[in-house]
């Protein structure tokens, strides 16, 4: 189990070894409190949707699922990808509504990164992996926290190192994006460094 | 029609998807390990993406605004599905590569993001084109990053030696850095780089300027 949750915060981190979220990744992190705040809500969005997601490929979708009804060969999981969508939608959506009506101060704080994590491919990837590499409940809790706190402290990381490098003297062609790959690719260097702990 | 042209070249090098719109890099880095995935990654992306377009395009004024978010993602949903199976019945090998990543191409910033800015206020054509264009831009970046990752990680391209290496009497060492998940994110880094030189307008605008006296040269 801390195996699994080793894995999935350091070196199969998901926006560094996977690409995963890296639009959102790039596009938030100019701010160190705006990437904290969206650090945070995807991890309570990963570890919510990860294994709702799991219930409900096992529950119905996968083969034999719906045997108490008497149907036994109905094998639905081609729809596995606008289920997640729909759940993921809908969990940020009630998300949104409990946010805004028990804790004001952060929903402000979230603003728009709230929506947007609807399509943010991390979290699609977290339960498509779920999938994959057939996780059962318990471990499903596991990686969608895991993989989530890996996420957050990917970009909580990038944004405190981007505020520096706004001040940094680079040429013409590298500034912003070009730098920023860059970075990120050294930070990913880091990250694989952790093969092998836990 | 020169300005229906427009609409394919210009996504190409001066606006392409990746380099400036940012959009659509999540999956661009993780299938680039070689020219092959990279390939059939940039086709399926493509065909979804007119498609898309063109279907949301269509239907652009009977959706309403509120659930405009919702009605687009189902509606590229069902097309990821449609390659998903197709890539799974004629192309096993290599959907086993792609692993989770076709699927990805759902929450791909790049279809959702033409649809939302393009399609909803176009026609069919010109849209379809638009897509088309973007994802050609799209596939351009893939194809260079997923041949100097093959080339210089396996010394290979499309699955042929083109560099023996050296176990087995040739002088070619691979690099293994390049089949691993960083030198993805430094080759499009060196390659915006290398854009931004050429077309300066491209060229973001410094935060902060340093105000310091020229050196004399």
């Amino acid at each position: 189990m801390t195996d699994l949750l080793i894995t999935a915060i350091f070196h199969e981190n998901l926006a560094l070894t996977f690409f995963l979220g890296i639009c959102t990744f790039l596009a938030v992190s100019e701010r160190f409190e705006t990437a904290l705040g969206l650090g945070l809500a995807i991890i309570v969005v990963q570890t919510i949707t990860v294994p709702v997601n799991n219930l409900i490929y096992n529950g119905f979708l996968l083969e034999g699922a719906w045997t108490w009804l008497g149907l036994p060969e109905v094998d639905l999981t081609f729809l596995k990808l606008v289920a997640f969508i729909g759940v993921i939608a809908a969990m940020v959506q009630i998300l949104e509504m409990t946010l805004d009506r028990f804790m004001p101060v952060l929903y402000r704080a979230l603003g728009i990164f709230l929506p947007l994590i609807t399509v943010n491919c991390a979290v699609l990837g977290g339960s498509l992996f779920m999938v994959e590499r057939q996780f059962d409940f318990a471990d499903s809790v596991t990686y969608g926290f895991g993989s989530g706190v890996g996420w957050a402290l990917a970009i909580v990381t990038f944004a405190a190192i981007r505020e520096r490098l706004k001040y940094s003297d680079m040429p013409d062609g590298l500034r912003g994006l070009g730098s920023a790959f860059l970075v990120t690719g050294l930070m990913s260097l880091g990250f694989s460094a952790f093969t092998g702990v836990g | 029609m020169t300005s229906n042209l427009r609409h394919i070249t210009d996504p190409l090098i001066q606006n392409n998807p990746i380099t400036l719109q940012t959009l659509g890099i999540c999956s661009a880095l993780a299938v680039t390990t070689s020219l092959s995935t990279a390939l059939v990654m940039s086709i399926a992306l493509t065909v979804v993406l007119c498609l898309a377009s063109a279907l949301i395009s269509l239907i652009r004024n009977h959706i309403p605004n509120v659930i405009r978010l919702i009605v687009q993602i189902i509606i590229i949903a069902s097309l990821v599905i449609v390659i998903d199976e197709v890539l799974q019945a004629f192309a096993f090998e290599i959907s086993r590569q792609l692993s989770i990543f076709v699927g990805l191409i759902v929450t791909n910033c790049l279809v959702l993001g033409r649809a939302e800015a393009f399609a909803m206020r176009n026609a069919v054509w010109p849209s379809m084109l638009d897509g088309l264009g973007n994802g050609i831009g799209y596939s351009l970046i893939l194809i260079i990053v997923g041949s100097i990752r093959e080339l210089l990680g396996a010394g290979s391209l499309l699955g042929y030696t083109v560099f023996i290496s050296r176990a087995d009497g040739g002088w070619f060492e691979p690099l293994g850095l390049m089949q691993l998940a960083p030198s993805a994110f430094f080759i499009i880094g060196l390659l915006i780089w290398a854009i931004r030189t050429h077309w300066t307008a491209q060229v973001a605008a410094p935060k902060f300027a340093i105000k310091t006296s020229r050196v004399p040269r």
